[in-house]
């Protein structure tokens, strides 16, 4: 699964790794806000360029490039609706600039998750201002969703050996297996959620997760933010000069 | 007699959906003793350790190291009482196995440079030093338990509740954890249906039916008493009488 792989990335300790989170989300929405904000008409050749960035960064990181490039991928059929409807309307810069724009703020986004271990990043955010709430949710998502997807294989386990499976052709009765299986997942997840919960409070808990790694920023940091911004403006900069 | 770590006096605890679940439960337990909790399923076992460190909340009384069980003890006794949960799964709930363990260090109080080290130290307890890094995911089933394990006594609780410990460990792994809770110092009390185990470990242990304790004694009475073995291993044997409880109560 991804996000294991992402979890044993995250623990290296380049120079990348050990910057604090705070210093890498900015950096990336500086690169993140450049990309977005860049002319269709720099597609396809110009936009490739902010690949510059990211590509630093996990080479630095001293992550596998071709991993981390593959992995960046997985966006590519989500934003692929936009791409066909933009071809069927004729207007295939925009089609390619947003297949790249896609792609390179994956890259980005997937640089600095491989690069941060979950519980920094999330302090990171909290640190920025980001909701609480909405951060444990993310974290109770990244810890249990490797749990409850062993779950369903189990209980696609248990259906195939009791017959079910087999071939592609639709059948009705597959269709409600599948989503009595999705119902006991949930029923599951939500009697999971209020162990976990109670588990918590039988250790302290009193409404805030505290960070064992508290964060502290050095002047190796402050340049990682300096030179995200200021790349990230140079090349935006660059790409509407004319040629 | 000293004071009694835990005592509970007419527990009763009824589920919002009218389940009777504990019908007046009386319990007391002995600085450092260990008392293995058995009976059938569904018959309130979870329920009643549920209540030692306020997680319910029932009519009756339930005190532990002489505070009675409120809204306004509940930090100090969630701090006497360490609850060990059936599945490790539900426990270990931080990104990695040395946060978790610190998670109830932290809530305490203490700072994460105090906190590091003493984690570090618990999981050394438990002989998982090793995984301090790894997600929680990465770990097998008794190695989960053991940092689950580690995680509770990282807070120093006088009393250890281990809610079906055994449910997810083989052979080995149940005698790796015999061995760490008979080395503890802390009183113990341990829900379990493995009857070896509850022998192994515990020297009284209550026997709970439809919400009551129905018998009191060592675990080998109360496992005679109330039929509560496998038969042996010849197939030509009759099995058990039908009916999980004995004739006579102790």
């Amino acid at each position: 699964m991804h996000h294991v792989v992402l979890e044993r990335w995250s623990r290296g300790t380049s120079i990348i790794h050990r910057r604090d989170p705070r210093a890498k989300i900015i950096a990336l929405v500086a690169f993140l806000a450049a990309v977005a904000t860049t002319p269709d008409s720099c597609a396809p050749f110009r936009l490739p360029a902010y690949a510059a960035l990211p590509l630093a960064a996990i080479l630095a990181a001293r992550l596998p490039l071709g991993g981390v490039a593959a992995r960046a991928a997985v966006v590519l059929p989500f934003c692929g609706v936009f791409v066909v409807f933009s071809l069927v309307a004729g207007e295939t810069q925009r089609a390619a600039a947003l297949l790249e724009k896609s792609y390179l703020s994956a890259l980005a986004a997937l640089a600095v998750a491989a690069t941060t271990p979950v519980a920094r990043f999330l302090a990171g955010l909290e640190a920025l201002g980001a909701p609480r709430f909405l951060l444990w949710v993310i974290q109770f998502l990244h810890r249990y969703l490797f749990v409850t997807s062993e779950q369903a294989q189990h209980m696609r386990q248990a259906a195939a050996s009791r017959g079910a499976g087999g071939g592609f052709r639709f059948r009705s009765w597959r269709l409600r297996a599948a989503s009595s299986a999705i119902a006991v997942l949930f029923a599951r997840s939500y009697r999971r959620a209020e162990a976990t919960y109670r588990a918590m409070l039988s250790r302290g808990f009193q409404g805030r997760i505290q960070l064992l790694y508290e964060l502290s920023p050095d002047w190796g940091d402050a340049l990682l933010v300096v030179l995200g911004i200021a790349v990230s403006i140079g090349l935006r900069v660059a790409m509407v000069l004319p040629a | 007699m000293t004071d009694p770590v835990v005592q509970v006096a007419g527990l009763r605890y009824r589920y919002p959906d009218g389940t009777l679940a504990l019908d007046g439960v009386d319990f007391r337990l002995e600085k450092g003793e260990t008392v293995a909790v058995l009976g059938p399923n569904g018959s309130g076992k979870s329920t009643f350790v549920l209540h030692l460190n306020g997680l319910l909340q029932g009519e009756g009384t339930v005190s532990v190291c002489g505070m009675r069980i409120g809204h306004e003890t509940l930090t100090p006794v969630r701090r006497k009482v360490g609850l060990v949960f059936q599945d490790p799964d539900e426990q270990l709930f931080m990104p990695s196995v040395l946060e978790d363990v610190a998670f109830g260090l932290l809530n305490s109080g203490l700072k994460p440079e105090e906190a590091l080290p003493k984690a570090r130290h618990f999981l050394r307890l438990v002989g998982m030093d090793h995984a301090g890094e790894k997600a929680p995911y990465h770990l097998s089933g008794g190695e989960k338990q053991r940092v689950a394990i580690a995680g509770v006594l990282a807070m120093q609780p006088e009393i250890l509740v281990l809610d079906e410990p055994t449910t997810f460990l083989d052979p080995p792994g149940q005698r790796d954890l015999l061995a760490l809770l008979r080395s503890l110092p802390q009183a113990m009390i341990v829900v379990t249906h493995n009857t070896l185990f509850a022998e192994s470990l515990a020297a009284r242990a209550v026997f709970f039916e439809r919400g009551k304790i129905v018998g009191e004694g060592t675990p080998r009475e109360l496992l005679d008493c109330f039929n509560w073995s496998l038969p042996g291993p010849s197939r030509g044997q009759p099995p058990p009488a039908a009916g999980s409880s004995g004739q006579s109560r102790l």
